[in-house]
């Protein structure tokens, strides 16, 4: 029962928050906002025994990824959002029934999907994931080369954002 | 306990939360912020089964997806700095060429 207030809890201030991020206009209130969603979801990680995850959603998405939005937000100076939908107003009101349209059916498609669902005995008896050590493992033994291309990725990344931000020379 | 359905129906309403705000803003920034709550929506997801079906793989794709998303940041940046540089606006409807 505590567990269910507690996540109670941390989901509405998510999706308080993540609304925020979409009615804000000036974006360096949306970019605090969304630290806000990452706090609560690395919350919710752990209450799903992802401690590992949910240090490292606090440490490389809040801590690393938003302070570089909020440095370019800073650096490029953005006020606010300029004029904003009054010339598609017809298509604010069309958005909504979309949105709407598609909850529902999402909502509706996990309901019937997981209501089957229940805890097989033979899950239940195999030991806990989450914890740094099963994560390593996994990533060290099955998942060795996706982890080599990823580490090439960021490499890549690194080289393509200097060279794509860089001053051009006259 | 926590039913599995609740933490589905939480990673569904961020999602569409995310979705409609790629459709609703108008600055650069904002969309890729809407992406990135897209993306942790669907590690949500992710890690939900992950613990319930007591299986590590899908934490280890949340792994990969965070990496992704900080190459993507870096790189997405870095094009909106080049954007507004040329542009000087952040705004959609002022980039929708890709011609200088």
């Amino acid at each position: 029962m505590m567990e269910q207030a507690f996540f109670l809890i941390l989901a509405t201030l998510a999706v308080g928050a993540a609304l925020s991020v979409i009615i804000q206009r000036s974006p360096l209130y949306s970019a605090f906002s969304l630290i806000g969603v990452f706090a609560c979801l690395a919350g919710t990680y752990i209450m799903l025994k992802a401690q590992f995850l949910g240090a490292i959603q606090m440490i490389v998405y809040a801590g690393a990824i938003m302070v570089l939005f909020v440095f370019v937000i800073m650096l490029l100076n953005i006020r606010k959002e300029e004029t904003a939908l009054d010339k598609y107003r017809y298509l604010w009101l069309l958005s909504i029934p979309f949105a709407a349209t598609l909850i529902v059916e999402v909502l509706y498609t996990i309901l019937k999907v997981t209501s089957d669902f229940t805890s097989l005995p033979e899950m239940a008896k195999r030991p806990e994931v989450g914890d740094s050590q099963s994560i390593g493992y996994g990533l060290y033994t099955g998942y060795l080369m996706p982890f080599e291309l990823t580490s090439i990725l960021i490499l890549l990344a690194i080289v393509g954002s200097v060279i794509l931000a860089r001053r051009e020379k006259d | 306990m926590v039913p599995l359905s609740w933490y589905l129906a939480l990673s569904a309403v961020l999602f569409t939360i995310g979705a409609v705000g790629v459709f609703v803003k108008r600055n650069v920034i904002s969309i890729f912020m809407c992406i990135e709550l897209m993306l942790n929506a669907v590690n949500l997801t992710l890690i939900a089964f992950s613990s319930f079906y007591r299986e590590v793989s899908g934490q280890l794709f949340v792994f990969i997806v965070m990496t992704v998303a900080a190459a993507e940041a870096g790189v997405g940046l870095a094009l909106v700095i080049a954007v507004f540089r040329n542009r000087e606006s952040l705004n959609t409807d002022d980039i929708n060429l890709l011609k200088l």
